[in-house]
């Protein structure tokens, strides 16, 4: 069952890495929030994962926890910063082809 | 019985995490790459650590285990809330940006 639980972890990790390409090369700001938001809830079904093949499950849950919990509020927190920041596409300035629109 | 059910319960969260990589890779627009990512990270977070806590019971019914399970159920429960809050959050943020949604002919709205 060791064995299964490392193969798990390894697929998820490669998984993760697949996610870091959209982190790095996103178009836009709120790709990259995306991806990172699916990178943290991967990473926390890791933290129990290492929990288990260490023997240690009631030590990682409260890790596992408190990940989810930041990762949360990081990603609530730089949607609503760029909510008001209105600069999506770094870069690129928004305000002046807004006055062109209206 | 229950390390059987666990194993397949951890698989299908698994696969539910490819599809969701794979919609988070391939999709167009970051709207498109939301609802593939908001959906399938969801289910197969709450699937995955499912299948965990059912695989702490494997030895036996005994308090500190059934503790432990409920712990990791709290962690599944959470995440099944706070992750479709985070994917609405964005996609407010890139609405009022005005950013506009991809469509097939390339033309707006």
């Amino acid at each position: 069952m060791e064995n299964f639980f490392i193969g798990a972890g390894l697929a998820l990790g490669f998984l993760t890495l697949l996610c870091l390409y959209r982190a790095i090369y996103g178009p836009t700001v709120l790709d990259r929030i995306i991806s990172i938001s699916v990178i943290g809830t991967k990473t926390t079904v890791i933290l129990l994962l290492m929990g288990f093949i260490y023997g240690r499950a009631d030590m990682f849950i409260d890790i596992a926890l408190a990940y989810a919990l930041l990762n949360f509020l990081a990603t609530i927190s730089a949607a609503k910063f760029f909510r008001t920041r209105k600069s999506l596409v770094p870069g690129h300035k928004y305000f002046k082809e807004r006055e062109v629109k209206e | 019985m229950i390390t059987a059910i666990s194993i397949l319960l951890f698989l299908t969260g698994v696969f539910f995490f490819f599809t969701a990589t794979i919609g988070l890779l391939r999709m167009p627009d970051f709207y498109c790459r939301m609802q593939a990512t908001g959906k399938g990270d969801t289910l197969g977070a709450f699937l995955t650590v499912t299948g965990l806590a059912l695989y702490n019971l494997h030895h036996g019914f005994t308090l500190a285990a059934v503790l432990v399970s409920l712990k990791i159920m709290f962690i599944a429960i959470f995440l099944f809330v706070a992750n479709p809050t985070a994917t609405h959050a964005i996609a407010k943020a890139g609405l009022d940006c005005e950013f506009e949604p991809w469509t097939k002919d390339g033309g707006s709205k």
